[in-house]
């Protein structure tokens, strides 16, 4: 707006205001888990809220790690709090199914782009296609292929559907297209071999695609709770999410306890987030299939 | 390209696409098609069982279940309110920050996108607690500014249960669409704007003839994953409400969950799966009609 004038400027306040007060409120509940997380029962059982805490009491946590206890990963001897449990398995199955996504998706990209080969388009179709439908519908019937993979309450069963969701090949498309076919046909001369060529010349071009990538699996990952609920049901293979949503439903009126499992469960990715975002960003833009 | 570059070409193709279709392939065209299949069945959950071939039965029983109308009608609100009400919200958030310093930008940004990375369990417990009977800060605050005389039970009452699910739906959609938008109108092609400005056309008009034309497949993209992202509502409806009271926050997603989850009646849940589908597609092949035709 460069015209200056008096009713655009007043326009200006008014919008910042107005965002400021928006900002507030989107960062309220977040706020509301923090301090609830210190708030002792009497507090937080009363009709009158505490904007701040009046006193500080560690009791939540304490008592978020004294419950269903099981071991530290797999069945060794050594018993942790189910908490602890929680998010062994939480960061293991991010952390997998983010590796698996990237690397695949960067080489299924890469050929997308770069290589033309009969049935590509064909392929890009049916990948695009697969986007554009919900996903959670899709997920119902993969519990019974997952039974008989004989997978079902195994933490590999909330990592490979993730990894096959076909929106990480779509990015690394695009951002592949960027490639100059020159560089890619220097190397061929230069004898490099196909999979020579990927690791030396493609990947370090597309590392900030990977970047966003990675960032943008891992987040989702965490935070995919339908396919957690549908697919684990033991205390040991549960996720943060999961294990949060179980105590709820059990001590659905202790709202200090449950604060105290929804911090442990927000506060991490909220970190990674943050350091991250710049990568995120553009991983978000780029995804986006433009019409 | 010669023939034998070409072979070359297809097959390294393949191969690098190998692994990736794999997991393409086995997670998500197989559901996917089981998912069609299995809607024609009498199916559970044990595999030991076998399936029993009933024609179109699932969804003729479909047609005459008032749970499935319920959760269908339940489902068009929630569709009808949040994706309008998303882009325009995301779209005036855009515009208000997109011009501003880099520091200022990335902090509404992530602001809007905090409800999103938080978490659908974190989101979802903590507005229980803030929709609660006694405790909650919503009848504390309307009580305390004398918009309401006594204490509402926000989450049990038919009347108010769905709109609390779609507020907290509506945080948590606006993210994404933000950042697009943000990135769509920082791209808006600049010596246009300008030259319309010398001409002395007003920032309205800007706006409407040479802006949003220029985010308009920013727009579709938006309205497309919004839609999908409102029909699948379902966290918020387990964790909150069960879909009730009385059916009153029961939507399509939430009643496959419970149909195949909780009945174990896996091919009556598929059929709902395909009908859903089918909505989605068709909402996004008329979204997609309209914002071509203009």
């Amino acid at each position: 707006m460069s015209k200056d004038n008096g009713s655009s400027v007043v326009y200006k306040i008014f919008s910042f205001v107005v965002l400021i007060v928006l900002a507030f409120l989107f960062i309220f509940p977040l706020y509301w888990i923090i301090t609830g997380m210190f708030k002792p029962p009497a507090a937080i059982n009363s009709p009158t809220p505490q904007w701040w805490p009046h006193e500080f009491t560690m009791r939540n946590i304490t008592e978020l790690f004294s419950r269903r206890t099981a071991p530290l990963f797999g069945e060794i001897a050594l018993r942790v709090p189910g908490a602890i449990r929680w998010m062994v398995n939480t960061v293991f199955m991010a952390v997998m199914a983010m590796i698996l996504t990237c690397i695949t998706a960067a080489m299924a990209g890469y050929a997308l782009a770069k290589k033309r080969f009969i049935g590509r388009t064909l392929l890009f179709s049916l990948i695009v296609a697969a986007m554009a439908l919900p996903k959670q519908v899709i997920l119902v019937p993969l519990v019974r292929e997952i039974s008989a993979l004989g997978l079902y309450d195994n933490i590999w069963a909330v990592i490979l559907p993730t990894v096959g969701w076909p929106f990480g090949v779509f990015l690394m498309k695009q951002f592949s297209e960027g490639i100059p076919g020159e560089m890619i046909e220097a190397a061929r001369i230069d004898g490099a071999s196909e999979l020579g060529t990927f690791t030396n010349v493609v990947v370090p071009m597309i590392k900030p695609g990977i970047g966003a990538l990675a960032i943008f699996t891992f987040i989702n990952s965490w935070n995919d709770y339908f396919l957690q609920l549908i697919m684990l049901t033991s205390n040991s293979n549960l996720t943060i999410s999961l294990g949060i949503a179980t105590m709820q439903a059990e001590n659905s009126t202790d709202f200090g306890l449950i604060m105290a499992g929804a911090a442990l469960a927000a506060v991490p990715i909220i970190i990674v987030f943050l350091l991250f975002q710049k990568y995120f960003t553009k991983g978000i833009t780029m995804g986006a299939v433009k019409g | 390209m010669s023939p034998e570059l070409r072979r070359r070409e297809t097959i390294s193709g393949y191969l690098f696409l190998l692994p990736s279709l794999i997991f393409f392939i086995g997670f998500v065209v197989v559901p996917m098609v089981m998912c069609v299949v299995t809607s024609f069945f009498d199916a559970n959950m044990d595999l030991n069982t076998p399936d029993k071939f009933i024609w179109f039965n699932n969804y003729i029983e479909l047609w005459q279940d008032p749970v499935f109308l319920k959760a269908l009608k339940n489902t068009f609100i929630i569709v009808v309110v949040s994706v309008p009400f998303t882009c325009i919200f995301s779209l005036w958030v855009a515009s208000a920050i997109y011009k501003m310093r880099e520091g200022l930008l990335s902090f509404f940004r992530i602001v809007f996108y905090l409800p999103v990375v938080t978490g659908s369990v974190a989101v979802t417990v903590v507005w229980k607690w803030m929709y609660n009977n006694y405790y909650g800060i919503f009848n504390y605050l309307l009580k305390n500014t004398g918009v309401i005389s006594k204490n509402i039970n926000w989450l049990g009452n038919p009347q108010y249960a769905l709109w609390c699910i779609i507020l907290i739906l509506l945080t948590t959609s606006v993210g994404q669409p933000i950042v697009l938008y943000v990135s769509a109108l920082s791209n808006v092609d600049n010596s246009l704007v300008e030259a319309a400005e010398v001409d002395g056309a007003t920032n309205m008009q800007v706006f409407w003839r040479i802006k949003w034309p220029q985010i308009m497949p920013t727009t579709l993209y938006i309205l497309i994953i919004t839609t999908i992202n409102s029909f699948q509502c379902f966290a918020l409806i387990q964790l909150l409400t069960s879909g009730g009271p009385n059916y009153a926050t029961e939507t399509v997603m939430y009643y496959i969950y419970y149909t195949a989850f909780k009945l174990y009646r896996f091919g009556y849940g598929n059929a709902m799966g395909v009908i859903l589908a089918i909505f989605i597609g068709i909402l996004s092949a008329v979204q997609f009609r309209l914002a071509r035709e203009k």
